[in-house]
């Protein structure tokens, strides 16, 4: 087989997407194609739309009543926006992780079961068990807390916290994360953790974090996506974009110019 | 693009590394053409100021070297700010070759006596000298510009420079097998082109690096070499 060939399909793709809150246009327009297995980054300045479009990718957005979506979104092969989909299904298909890490006041064990329980995914006790034990080792997390799974998930710390929520997010199987500013709260080494994590979740899962942290975006990404005034000014691989970035916008924003 | 950064440190950071490297080619321009000179009035002052101002350009180098690692770990610069600090990085090492390689001339100089070194004609290498120095000359201008189009000139006349070093290296063989008396001069001769030579090669080098500061894309064609002198050889009976 051609390497042409191996070449994945992206797993999602946007296209034209549209969004409003009320008048306010907040995303004009906007069409990208997520890789599979590996990182996108969004970047850009705060209200530029980037939060606002990573919602877009498993509805988040719906919650909010203003909030109107055009335009067309696939996640493999599917339209997510069609009426028909089942959008809790869907988020368990495409997963998200917040700024704040959001531990349920439940214990560690109870975190990570949570979402299989609800969707029903564990077959037995042991099956749950394992479930847990691996989302948690997945996260990066087991071999910290394995003799305090009873442990409320609130006594960890941030970043512990944080991973507790990329293994909560995990435990239901999805096929893609979303992280939104995922370690704007967490110290360097905490970061560095979830950094080296998210490296080793792309062998699985697609990812797509939104950061305010340029350098961030560098670190862990394969693709870089720059959003101004809610347009995606550009796209690309990521070394180009922080080497040699096509438009002038981007030049200034990642340079620390004035735009 | 914007000038200007935000944080207004940043430029100032950026303007000092540029001021060093334009400072640095200054300096190289002047080294060679006063070495030159004292070859070619059998000058031992000014040869001996050209070996002694080298430390200046060491100097020069070691202190851009501190401020670009200063600007990679403090500023974290990304884009044309990235490109321009490792390109200045690279070619200030550039440059500190070709001042080792012009304080050599000056000790060449000292060495021998201007009847030796003009036992085979000094002129080849007095043009070899004068075509180097419109490059640093070119270098400084397209690097104050950002101006490829002037750095692909300089890249070119390299190829002027080699062929100039062809003919010397023939000029020179000539000459020694006329008179065994002539080697020791033509020698030094010899190796004063070839410091001028790879001089050049630095030079073009640097105009490599300018034209990926300024588009962000390496030229495409690597540089023909026409420096053919490592593959002439003399037949014992000729």
């Amino acid at each position: 087989m051609s390497t042409d060939m191996q070449a994945k399909q992206p797993i999602m793709t946007a296209r034209n997407v549209d969004v409003f809150y009320g008048k306010k246009q907040a995303i004009d327009n906007v069409s990208l194609d997520i890789p599979e297995n590996q990182i996108t980054a969004l970047i850009g300045p705060s209200g530029c739309g980037k939060s606002t479009f990573l919602r877009c990718f498993n509805r988040m957005n719906d919650t909010i009543q203003i909030c109107r979506v055009k335009g067309d979104i696939q996640f493999a092969g599917q339209d997510i926006y069609d009426p028909k989909v089942d959008v809790v299904a869907l988020r368990s298909r495409i997963g998200m992780v917040f700024q704040k890490a959001n531990p349920f006041p439940k214990s560690i064990f109870d975190n990570v079961a949570y979402g299989p329980r609800i969707h029903s995914l564990s077959e037995s006790k042991d099956h749950l068990e394992d479930i847990v034990i691996t989302s948690l080792k997945r996260a990066g997390l087991y071999d910290e807390v394995s003799d305090r799974l009873d442990e409320p998930g609130t006594s960890l710390s941030g970043g512990q916290q944080q991973r507790l929520c990329i293994a909560r997010a995990i435990a239901v199987d999805p096929q893609i994360i979303l992280m939104d500013e995922p370690c704007s709260a967490l110290d360097p080494i905490a970061t560095a953790i979830i950094e080296e994590l998210m490296d080793s979740m792309k062998e699985k899962y697609t990812i797509v974090i939104v950061t305010h942290s340029m350098q961030q975006a560098a670190r862990v990404s394969q693709q870089t996506a720059f959003f101004h005034l809610g347009e995606l000014v550009e796209s690309g691989d990521t070394e180009a974009i922080f080497t040699n970035p096509e438009q002038e916008r981007t030049q200034n924003y990642i340079s620390g110019r004035i735009g | 693009m914007s000038e200007e950064h935000i944080v207004s440190s940043f430029d100032e950071d950026m303007t000092q590394l540029r001021n060093l490297f334009l400072e640095m080619g200054r300096i190289v321009t002047s080294q060679l053409q006063a070495a030159t000179r004292a070859l070619r009035k059998e000058d031992r002052v000014l040869a001996k100021q050209v070996i002694a101002g080298d430390k200046e350009l060491n100097t020069l180098e070691s202190e851009l070297n501190d401020l670009a690692i200063k600007i990679l770990a403090l500023r974290q610069p990304f884009a044309t700010d990235l490109r321009n600090v490792v390109g200045t990085l690279k070619s200030a090492g550039h440059f500190e070759r070709m001042g080792d390689l012009a304080r050599n001339i000056a000790q060449r100089t000292n060495t021998i006596t201007k009847a030796e070194a003009e036992t085979g004609s000094i002129e080849t290498l007095v043009r070899m000298s004068d075509q180097v120095q419109v490059m640093t000359n070119s270098i400084i201008t397209a690097y104050e510009r950002l101006d490829e189009e002037l750095a692909e000139e300089v890249r070119a006349l390299d190829e002027t420079v080699d062929r100039l070093h062809n003919s010397l290296f023939r000029e020179m063989l000539t000459y020694m097998m006329e008179d065994p008396r002539n080697i020791s001069g033509c020698m030094h001769v010899m190796f004063m082109a070839k410091n001028i030579e790879r001089m050049g090669d630095n030079a073009a080098d640097i105009a490599t690096e300018i034209i990926y500061m300024t588009t962000g894309k390496w030229p495409e064609e690597s540089r023909i070499k026409k420096d053919k002198t490592s593959r002439i050889i003399v037949e014992p009976d000729a």
